[in-house]
């Protein structure tokens, strides 16, 4: 690397002359994507990580200016693709604001639905990609991973049933929902996550107190309360060390008001409170989607009625931040409107892109293969850092 | 025939006979990995279930391209799989099949074992640092830290068979175990025998100590840069040696070819016990996450051997005080 193009290294002195730098993606099995990172390794033992990113790079924000409102919704799921929900909810749930429209009590409910089912399915995902890193693809880490696989895909055939989409849904619209339950769906759904809080408690007894997990997991990648606030971490991951931040609870959207669920906490900060909060997580939203399906109001799912040609849905001029609780954490959006059918200008705010900002502040000290163990428990998504 | 022909005879029909049933090995684990997952495995490829799979591995890694690094130091990288295939199909020369079925029943079979497939890392060392791959030579670092660490351990669990049975003859060690198998003896033999199959996971390098290949961290490891039949040798060389540890096992352990029914069955009989003993090491790759390499070395280093020399001390107790032996 060129002098000019310093970057910033977090270094620690082991005093060492042997150094190796190496590569790390972005191409590489457990890049989860398209993330390089350049390690300088002595011996085992890495001293300092240059985290790139950008090769996933699609001008999401630039695409968004030049998208109607009733076009990027769609778009906007593919941002985050593991949890396309959420991402097109922080959209609209933006653009509602801005242009102060309402959302029917059907259609909120219908969108913590949902919400709360990518979030079931992201985190199956989390759960496999993690074990895939650390147990190899020819060993345990494999078996989990197929597990948790025929778990989202029971998800995925929900989704499909009520979108017709099994990856990127363009479920949400603005002013409500695109698509309302098929008959029959409720009674599938509940079967479902029955059947899905049964498999969680296998996953548990397999992990929970499996030895070789949990030397691979306690201690390893610890963050302190106070460098999770400083660098901005959100999520599992703040909530793992100890923070109770969640944007359901700190400023309900969508009706989560209405829902009785913990926020779980750890305070240990390490991979392993990451996965307890998660797997917590799996339940609570088992919880919601129960309490969603048993309170389902009824009504129309948008509050404004069909549009015949894209441009005809307009925001008054005004800018605002929505937010919403993505799978990764704080997912939002920053709309400026200016009257017309398309944003002026939109910015992401991509949970991931914070979450991955932590890994140069610990990784140096820990070994080779820690790093893989600790990017897999930040769960980033490529799509959503990049954009 | 001169008596040299024989063994050279001998040594062909074992030799293909082997590569027979690794080929097949792979299948096994394939299909037994398969069903742990929930997933069904090959199955189209030679109907009904894949069983011509391997054979279709095996024909396309001979089409695949051989590729040599430009910057690899060309004579270690291609003798490397040669050196690391040798060793891991010499030490079936010792193992004795039946009663007189095999290559060479030496008088000091279980040692030619133990020292022949300890050689197996010269190979492994010589593919890492001949590929001029930052992986690969990580991979063959931690190789050389874990192989090291591990045959200690290993050798003194398996020496405790050969203490029981008062010799170093394959065929004695059998033979000393007519009545009891020496997984049956009494809390020693147990013993033995879990410290002998953790020290084989190690030793074979499965998960959940696979550091060495490692693909999610080191691509594949020290194999990374390898391709068509030279990959193919290393992989044949693997559960050669998978296979070879597995009938030591079933040896030492499991009684060799005893077992009910006419005296030709005991070929079958060790067969089946050496799968056994390979699906046992197969269930444990597949139900575990990998440990870290300080991990690993602390487990042999701190655990695993003070604990075998004191299981052999205990062993060489017993036998000293007359305690009752197998058979």
């Amino acid at each position: 690397m060129p002098e000019t193009q310093t970057r910033h290294v977090v270094e620690l002195g082991y005093g060492g002359n042997e150094r190796l730098i190496m590569n790390m993606g972005p191409q590489h099995p457990s890049s989860h994507g398209v993330f390089r990172a350049i390690l300088t390794l002595e011996g085992e033992t890495v001293v300092a990580v240059d985290a790139v990113i950008g090769y996933l790079h699609r001008c999401h924000e630039k695409l968004a200016e030049t998208l109607t409102y009733v076009q990027y919704p769609s778009i906007a799921s593919k941002t985050d693709y593991v949890s396309a929900m959420t991402a097109e909810l922080a959209y609209v749930h933006a653009v509602e604001k801005v242009g102060k429209i309402d959302v029917p009590k059907r259609a909120q409910y219908l969108r913590v639905l949902a919400a709360e089912l990518q979030r079931i399915a992201s985190h199956c995902l989390w759960l496999g990609t993690w074990c895939l890193d650390m147990g190899g693809a020819l060993g345990g880490g494999a078996t989990v991973f197929l597990y948790c696989i025929r778990e989202r895909e029971m998800i995925l055939d929900l989704f499909e049933a009520l979108t017709g989409a099994r990856l990127l849904y363009g479920f949400h619209q603005i002013g409500g929902t695109r698509y309302d339950v098929p008959p029959g769906w409720a009674a599938r759904c509940r079967e479902t996550v029955d059947f899905i809080e049964r498999r969680i408690d296998e996953y548990e007894a397999m992990l929970d107190d499996n030895p070789f997990f949990l030397v691979r997991t306690q201690g390893v990648g610890v963050v302190s309360r106070e460098l999770a606030q400083e660098v901005g971490l959100a999520g599992p991951l703040i909530r793992g060390s100890g923070v109770a931040y969640d944007v359901r609870r700190a400023e309900p959207y969508s009706s989560y008001e209405d829902f009785d669920f913990v926020v779980p906490v750890e305070t240990a900060g390490d991979c392993f409170a990451r996965y307890r909060v998660r797997m917590v997580e799996f339940r609570q939203s088992i919880r919601i989607v129960r309490q969603v399906l048993d309170g389902l109001p009824e009504g129309p799912i948008s509050s404004r009625p069909g549009v015949k040609s894209v441009g005809q849905v307009r925001i008054a001029k005004g800018e605002g931040y929505g937010r919403v609780e993505g799978a990764r954490g704080e997912v939002g959006c920053y709309v400026v409107a200016d009257g017309g059918p398309k944003p002026y200008r939109l910015k992401w705010r991509g949970a991931s892109f914070s979450n991955l900002a932590i890994l140069p502040h610990i990784l140096p000290g820990h070994k080779v293969a820690d790093v893989v163990a600790i990017m897999g428990s930040v769960d980033p998504v490529f799509g959503e850092v990049d954009r | 025939m001169p008596p040299l022909a024989v063994d050279a005879l001998a040594g062909f029909i074992v030799l293909n006979a082997i590569i027979g049933v690794v080929t097949y090995i792979t299948l096994l684990e394939r299909k037994f990995a398969a069903r742990m997952q929930s997933r069904i495995g090959p199955y189209y490829v030679g109907r009904p279930h894949g069983w011509l799979q391997p054979i279709a591995d095996a024909l396309k890694l001979m089409m695949k391209e051989d590729i040599v690094p430009t910057r690899a130091d060309r004579w270690v990288y291609n003798l490397a799989p040669l050196a690391f295939l040798v060793p891991c199909m010499l030490i079936f020369a010792t193992i004795p099949f039946a009663p007189g079925l095999g290559v060479a029943d030496l008088n000091i079979g279980v040692l030619f074992f133990l020292a022949v497939s300890s050689l197996e890392i010269v190979g492994l060392f010589m593919g890492g640092w001949g590929s001029n791959n930052k992986y690969a030579l990580l991979s063959a670092m931690r190789a050389v830290n874990q192989i090291i660490s591990y045959d200690l351990p290993f050798i003194f669990a398996a020496l405790v068979p050969v203490l029981l049975a008062g010799s170093l003859q394959m065929s004695a060690i059998v033979t000393a175990q007519t009545g009891l198998w020496f997984v049956a003896y009494p809390v020693i033999g147990q013993l033995a025998f879990v410290a002998f199959v953790l020290t084989t996971l190690a030793a074979e390098n499965r998960v959940p100590f696979d550091i060495l290949e490692a693909e999610s961290e080191l691509v594949a490891g020290f194999r990374v840069e390898y391709s068509g039949m030279k990959f193919a040798l290393i992989q044949l060389g693997e559960y050669a040696h998978m296979l070879g540890t597995s009938f030591l096992g079933a040896l030492l352990f499991l009684g060799g070819w005893l077992g009910p029914g006419p005296a030709w069955l005991g070929p079958v009989w060790f067969l089946l016990k050496a799968v056994i003993v390979f699906l046992l090491v197969t269930w444990v790759r597949w139900s575990f996450v990998r440990i870290r390499v300080d991990q690993i070395l602390a487990i042999s280093w701190k655990l695993l051997l003070p604990a075998t020399i004191v299981l052999l001390l205990a062993t060489g107790l017993v036998v000293a005080a007359g305690g009752p032996r197998g058979g």
